[in-house]
């Protein structure tokens, strides 16, 4: 059957939409009235069919709209995709990981066929059909990682393992929620969440650290996230918060439903085989408040959870300027009844 | 999260003698697909069902990185140890089937470095069949150093001086040949990283040596091969569990509280890796660690055990597990 892909846009006119069908498949990441901070990391392993977990690399209508809007940003700015030169190693197991996991999920849609090391990828949806040869890097028309992850949604991190430590040293980051690759790469663990004001919240680090230190091959892992974002913009980079920080103050009752969106993001943690080295997807998926409360049980509870949302914990995550109109907005939705247990909608 | 790594189910497609102490076991998948991919310097840990008991033991990946058809691994025979290493040699015979582990890599190459040197000691050299194979593979400069005690237990000495060439330089004891450790660190270029792998006495001189000479600890890498000590039964009680349990003059803590059915976490069973860490909630006695994860400071405190190679001696230990 296959996926139908969308054409749209996450700039400009913002023509980005999600299909009742993918409403429901939509990571909504609250299972109760509240949110409470929790180390939520839970074994990446395949979940319901028709759930954005029913493959560990999952790919959907958003796809090729996606990779678009990757070209555009990588055009304006080469830096979102850097890899150390020791990392190239690393890169090829990244692309490995990704063929497989697409060609596995949706043999509809792409095709990998390995004759030794020679490879063939029949990518579908972009039109490619490239055969190389297994690492050697002047057989693609990028390197490894730069070939593939422009062929894959989400962001993606790669880290180094040497000393006891993580090491950024290589990514492709455009669709991140405000950080830079370019002020992070070459920096480990500590660096890049610096500064860390607290000692308690040192421990929680060094806690996080030897968890990712020891994630398994064969054994990835995962966690959601999540942050609210102005029109559906998937690069909401420090470099153009220019473009993007000032939406903020655009948020109207009357525009609600159609601007503010809610960005959850997938992230997981695989080991890779060659490097030992670890690599973080981050799977980024919008939905504007318009298509979220077709789900009623889903407006009832982010009511709730917006509205008692701690104050410190809102500025954080960049609500502020608009959270009084969002939830006044919402609470029209929201009856008061109790709401049943678990992620999804009723 | 559960414990351990994901597992394999495997069969012994090959057992061949090597020299008068090492045996060399070959695993294939059960299914007939290929195994998982790994890097130069991974182990797997084998399970050995032993009659009513099942032992745990790691040994690194020897083979190429480039074959994953097959899964190779060396063992040497320990006549005083606690019978891992004897049951392998002794009733592992081709067509057996076993379960091991996923690889984990405790002992990586640094990509980074410009030159990789490599000081193996004995059986220690298994790591780096597999790293000099990959290093090899992909344009690599490596140099390799090897000690044993004579030729004939110079295990894979020649197949690596075939291989290698003058990239390799073997050291018999029984010739007095001994590397002139601090001329040969002193003499690298920028960039070298340091990998060692054999006897603790070997481990400790090269380190120590190393960092006498200036190397920064992060270019210094090293395994070590520490089996768990046998030594007199104790008694524990496990307060999550509520259980208590005798730990064997054979067994490991570890394996004592696995054969109660706890399941704690691992992954080296050597003291190494961090993983298996338990809190020790009262204690009345000498803990005898073994390990090379707690600081020496945990150590005196008595207030943390790795099970996985400490043994303790006295009245009573309480641990929270
Ligand atoms: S299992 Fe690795 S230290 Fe105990």
């Amino acid at each position: 059957m296959g996926i139908t892909f969308r054409k749209e846009t996450f700039r400009d006119d913002y023509t980005f939409r999600n299909s009742p069908e993918h409403i429901r498949r939509f990571p909504f990441p609250f299972n109760e009235d509240s949110y409470m901070y929790a180390v939520n990391i839970e074994p990446h392993v395949v979940g319901p069919k028709g759930s954005v977990l029913e493959n560990l690399i999952d790919v959907d209508e958003h796809y090729v709209a996606e990779m678009q809007d990757r070209a555009l940003v990588l055009a304006e700015d080469p830096l979102r995709c850097q890899s150390l030169p020791h990392m190239t190693l690393a890169g090829w197991d990244l692309l490995e990981l990704l063929m497989e996991q697409q060609a596995l999920g949706y043999p509809e849609h792409f095709t990998l066929t390995r004759d030794g090391d020679r490879w063939r990828w029949i990518n579908r949806p972009l039109g490619i059909d490239d055969t190389f040869t297994f690492g050697d890097t002047s057989t693609l028309p990028y390197g490894p990682m730069e070939y593939i992850t422009r062929q894959s949604q989400g962001d993606f991190c790669i880290l180094d393992q040497r000393d006891g430590n993580l090491w950024m040293d290589a990514g492709m980051v455009t669709t991140q929620a405000d950080w830079s690759l370019d002020f992070d790469i070459g920096m480990n663990f500590f660096e890049w969440h610096a500064p860390v004001p607290l000692a308690h919240e040192k421990g929680i680090f060094i806690r996080a650290l030897k968890f990712l230190t020891n994630i398994q091959q064969g054994k990835p892992a995962r966690r959601l996230n999540w942050t609210m974002t102005i029109n559906p913009r998937l690069d909401t980079s420090p470099e153009n918060y220019h473009k993007w920080g000032p939406d903020r103050a655009t948020v109207t009752p009357e525009n609600v439903g159609d601007k503010v969106h809610l960005r959850v993001e997938l992230q997981s943690f695989w080991r890779l085989p060659r490097s030992n080295g670890i690599v973080f997807p981050i799977r980024c998926y919008l939905i504007k408040m318009d298509e979220l409360v077709t789900q009623p049980k889903w407006a009832c509870r982010l009511h709730r959870v917006i509205r008692d949302l701690p104050e410190e914990l809102a500025t954080y995550k960049g609500l502020t300027r608009y959270r009084p109109t969002l939830v006044e907005w919402l609470s029209k939705l929201d009856d008061g009844s109790p709401t049943s247990p678990g992620f999804g909608p009723d | 999260m559960s414990t351990g790594t994901t597992k394999l189910d495997v069969v012994v497609s090959d057992v061949a003698p090597v020299n008068d102490l090492v045996t060399r076991f070959h695993f294939r998948r059960r299914d007939g697909e290929l195994l998982p991919t790994f890097s130069g310097g991974a182990h797997v840990v084998v399970e050995m069902r032993d009659g009513d008991r099942t032992r745990l033991n790691p040994y690194s990946l020897m083979g190429s990185p480039l074959n994953t058809s097959e899964y190779t691994i060396s063992v040497r025979r320990d006549d005083v140890g606690r019978g891992g290493s004897l049951f392998m040699h002794r009733s592992v015979k081709p067509g057996l089937e076993m379960v091991i582990s996923y690889p984990v890599n405790l002992f990586s190459l640094d990509l980074r470095a410009r030159k990789h040197l490599m000081l193996a000691g004995g059986i220690g050299i298994t790591p780096f069949m597999a790293q000099t194979a990959q290093l090899a593979g992909s344009g690599g400069n490596f140099e390799l150093h090897y000690t044993c005690r004579t030729a004939s237990l110079g295990t894979y000495a020649d197949i690596l001086q075939q291989r290698y060439d003058r990239r390799v330089k073997l050291y018999h004891d029984d010739r007095d040949e001994r590397i002139d450790l601090d001329r040969l660190l002193s003499t690298q270029p920028l960039g070298t990283h340091l990998y060692v792998c054999g006897p603790a006495g070997m481990i400790n001189w090269v380190r120590d040596r190393a960092a006498a000479l200036g190397w920064p600890s992060e270019t210094v890498h090293f395994e070590h091969f520490a089996a768990p000590q046998p030594g007199a039964p104790f008694d524990v009680a496990l307060a999550v569990s509520g259980k208590t349990i005798r730990v064997g003059s054979q067994q490991s803590l570890l394996e004592a509280i696995e054969a109660a059915g706890v399941d704690p976490p691992y992954l080296c069973r050597g003291g190494v890796c961090g993983q298996c860490e338990t809190n020790v909630i009262s204690a009345d006695g000498k803990f005898i660690h073994n390990d090379h994860w707690l600081s020496e400071e945990d150590h005196r405190s008595g207030c943390k055990i790795m099970p996985c190679v400490s043994r303790f001696e006295g009245k009573s230990l309480v641990l929270e597990r």
